[in-house]
């Protein structure tokens, strides 16, 4: 599914480049172009986001109308229930929303917003889209194998994964966890790149603290996940040993326990909220900034800001373990450090208030979706507190209440942080206007129903509907009335939400045949990547015009100027160049 | 043809060097959790001495002693490139895939003796962390010196001598994750 798609987005020009390398199709299987392996990332998170939203379709109609024939599907068995939801976690996570928010944007955008022609290390970049391609079919294939795909929860506690006397998918068990190793290996490889890439190669004139958020947001997030993957690199073998040669790493029998890899899991899962987050927050840095025609309040705060959360981040991982037998005082501790990393992060979305404070607002369709990212994640935020506070916690460990505080973190992450970003370059990606009226139709057609399938799941919680359950008939106290009207909502609203994503691709494939031409710099927006053509042509830059950089990239309404945004490479004005004074 | 990306150095570090420091970080953090969580366990099942008093202490300080002189040439190796002698280093790199061979020859033959004696990756958690920990530094070992033995061959023709030292950054850090090594599985009785 990528060829199309990359085709449309390198048609015309690439054609003076085509003497390079290979031809035709395989031109773009091969290519180490940073824009080109962009959209195989986005197109194979796209097409993986169908397959983990599939998953939820299916688990979600067994959940509310238990034992039906779900169509498309069939019947779902326990067996196959528990492996559905296991990888609809795993997918979604590691297939949709570190592909497309890390991978895809990051290498579409490095390159371009810091005024170089590539990535440092394009073959690497390559091997790391082939690895993870490869991680694709593994993931894909487990599912087919015989005893279906691993069925012991996203996070795959021992010993339910590592015993297939438990699990009862002996194959799908170790496929997934080669598979997750595999995709682990892609973006510390694509990793490497990204962060050599901001440090080195910037554009002449470009300091560090002129480099657009998004930038330092998607490299940060680099950087915690390379410095927090190591040890569950290290679980991930460990785990393979248990499954296959019948190491006891994990088995208390042979002098193991189980809860070291939940320490291990935990001591990557936590960091890991804030590699998928930082992106998203970054997209929204530019989009509000352009479209509030308001300079970012704060920019050096933000930096400060999302530092301190990395740091903060690795100390914060037992609060997934509260009821798995800690020391209390250890909970405690854990409680503090939790509670404190909510601070840096309402500290953003403050600074996002201030920047809009007094704007000119334009409500575009990328506008929208990342007005709409605030407001749902403070959402996810604020429940967060409830489940960081140990004595809450107790109570509400894996219930529902967890599942849609967690939906309301990432689906903001993964779906709205994405649209944001892909409405507002779809411009520089494909070259062409995206339609805004069908634009505005899909967004309200994904916010309403979004809500209204996870405040149901809020009440459900906090009612005391356990997470892991496959038929909530068997549990009278809860079987039936609201119990059961709330899961019909959550169930009928998550159709309603699937149905308007067909809007969106009719709106993609309608503006690839019919729609406008973009020009370079529809929004008027700073950043270097709007000063190349509308798509960018290989090198991104003529080799001897490549942009050189005068000021940071959020001078909008500067006093004075006849326009109302100031490119980082106009010249206009250099000898005055911007002095610090970001925080003023 | 090389992009205009990679020829720049913002930093003033050159672009190879600074990527394998980032790849030893991450390295770091693999070990580090294989190697704490070693750590815990052994803190917490002091019984595991006894699996630990049948590595043989002699052999692992001969490998030791083995591991680091190959490192020693790798320096030498990068003083060759420094001078532009393209040959001299080759040689040199080609010394330390030596140690390297006679490395695994031994760590071969402490595992065969081993295997054959009864203690095996399942025998307990001691031995499951000693086969784990060392295969995977092993692991490191055999990369290290292939990678090697392709930059020895461009360095003999003049080729890519930048190269002699990162390869030579890497190979200390194989040594250095011995170091903690040696200690942890063979010292500590």
């Amino acid at each position: 599914m990528v060829e199309p798609a990359v085709d449309l987005a390198h048609g015309e020009a690439h054609d003076d480049h085509a003497h390079h390398g290979p031809q035709g199709w395989l031109k773009y299987l091969w290519s180490t172009d940073h824009k080109v392996i962009a959209m195989q990332y986005m197109f194979t998170g796209m097409f993986m986001a169908l397959v983990g939203g599939f998953m939820a379709y299916v688990f979600r109609m067994q959940l509310a109308f238990p034992g039906i024939n779900v169509p498309g599907f069939g019947g779902v068995s326990p067996g196959e229930y528990n492996a559905l939801v296991t990888n609809h976690g795993t997918i979604m996570i590691f297939w949709v929303a570190m592909p497309v928010l890390l991978a895809a944007f990051g290498n579409y955008l490095i390159p371009l917003m810091i005024g170089a022609d590539d990535m440092v290390f394009p073959k690497i970049n390559r091997l790391s889209f082939q690895v993870f391609f490869v991680s694709t079919i593994v993931i894909l294939a487990s599912l087919f194998v015989e005893g279906g795909g691993f069925a012991g929860a996203w996070t795959a506690y021992p010993p339910l994964s590592a015993d297939s006397t438990y699990n009862l998918t002996p194959l799908g068990s170790t496929l997934w966890v080669i598979g997750v190793g595999l995709e682990f290996v892609a973006f510390l490889l694509g990793g490497i790149n990204f962060i050599t890439t901001l440090m080195n190669s910037r554009a002449p004139g470009m300091r560090a603290f002129d480099v657009p958020i998004v930038v330092w947001m998607i490299v940060v997030a680099s950087i915690l996940f390379m410095l927090s993957v190591g040890p569950l690199l290290a679980g991930a073998i460990m785990l393979i040993f248990d499954q296959t040669i019948g190491t006891g790493f994990f088995n208390p029998a042979t002098g193991g326990d189980p809860i070291l890899w939940q320490h291990l899991f935990w001591f990557f899962g936590h960091p890991e909220v804030y590699v998928v987050l930082l992106p998203a927050m970054g997209v929204v840095v530019e989009i509000i900034t352009t479209f509030a025609r308001k300079k970012l309040f704060a920019y050096r705060t933000v930096i400060f800001t999302i530092v301190a959360t990395g740091v903060l981040s690795f100390f914060v991982w037992a609060h997934h373990q509260f009821i798995a037998g800690i020391d209390p005082r250890m909970a405690n501790i854990f409680t503090i450090t939790t509670l404190l990393i909510s601070v840096p992060i309402a500290e953003l979305c403050f600074i996002y208030i201030a920047t809009l404070y007094g704007g000119s607002i334009r409500l575009t369709t990328p506008m929208l979706w990342a007005l709409a990212f605030v407001a749902e994640f403070l959402i996810g935020g604020v429940t967060g507190i409830f489940l960081g506070a140990a004595g809450a916690d107790v109570y509400f460990h894996d219930t529902y209440f967890v599942l849609a505080h967690f939906h309301y973190t990432f689906f903001p992450i993964a779906i709205i942080g994405t649209f944001a970003a892909f409405t507002y370059w779809f411009p520089k990606m494909f070259g062409k206007m995206m339609d805004e009226r069908l634009g505005k139709i899909h967004f309200w057609g994904t916010i309403i129903p979004f809500n209204l399938i996870f405040i149901p799941l809020f009440v459900l919680g906090m009612g005391g509907q356990h997470r892991r359950i496959y038929n909530y008939d068997q549990f009278p106290d809860i079987a039936g009335g609201i119990f059961q009207d709330m899961r019909e909502l959550a169930t009928y609203s998550l159709l309603v939400m699937l149905a308007f994503q067909f809007v969106f691709f009719y709106n993609c494939f309608k503006t690839a045949r019919s729609g406008p031409k973009a020009p370079k710099n529809p929004w008027k927006a700073n950043s270097l990547e709007w000063t190349t053509e509308s798509p960018p042509p290989h090198g991104n830059w003529h080799p001897l015009r490549m942009p050189v950089v005068y000021r940071g990239p959020y001078e909008y309404s500067v006093p004075d100027r006849e326009d109302d945004y100031w490119p980082q490479n106009d010249p206009d004005g250099a000898p005055l160049q911007v002095v610090d004074d970001d925080d003023s | 043809m090389r992009p205009i990306a990679t020829t720049r150095a913002a930093t003033g570090t050159e672009t190879g060097k600074l990527a394998v420091w980032w790849v030893l970080a991450s390295e770091v953090v693999i070990f580090g959790g294989l190697l704490a969580s070693y750590v815990m366990f052994r803190l917490g099942h002091p019984e595991w001495a006894d699996a630990a008093a049948v590595t043989n202490t002699t052999i692992g300080a001969f490998n030791t002693f083995v591991l680091l002189s190959s490192s020693l040439t790798a320096v030498l190796a990068h003083q060759a490139a420094e001078r532009g002698d393209g040959r001299k280093a080759a040689m040199y790199l080609y010394c330390t895939i030596g140690g390297a061979a006679i490395f695994l020859g031994v760590k071969t033959y402490e595992w065969w003796y081993e295997i054959s004696h009864g203690y095996t990756i399942t025998s307990n958690g001691f031995w499951a962390f000693y086969y784990t920990a060392a295969g995977l530094h092993a692991f490191h070992v055999i990369a290290g010196a292939v990678i090697m033995a392709f930059v020895a061959r461009d360095a003999a023709k003049g080729l890519e001598l930048h190269r002699v030292e990162l390869i030579g950054i890497y190979w200390h850090f194989v040594d250095i994750v011995w170091i903690f090594l040696f200690p942890l599985l063979y010292i500590a009785k």
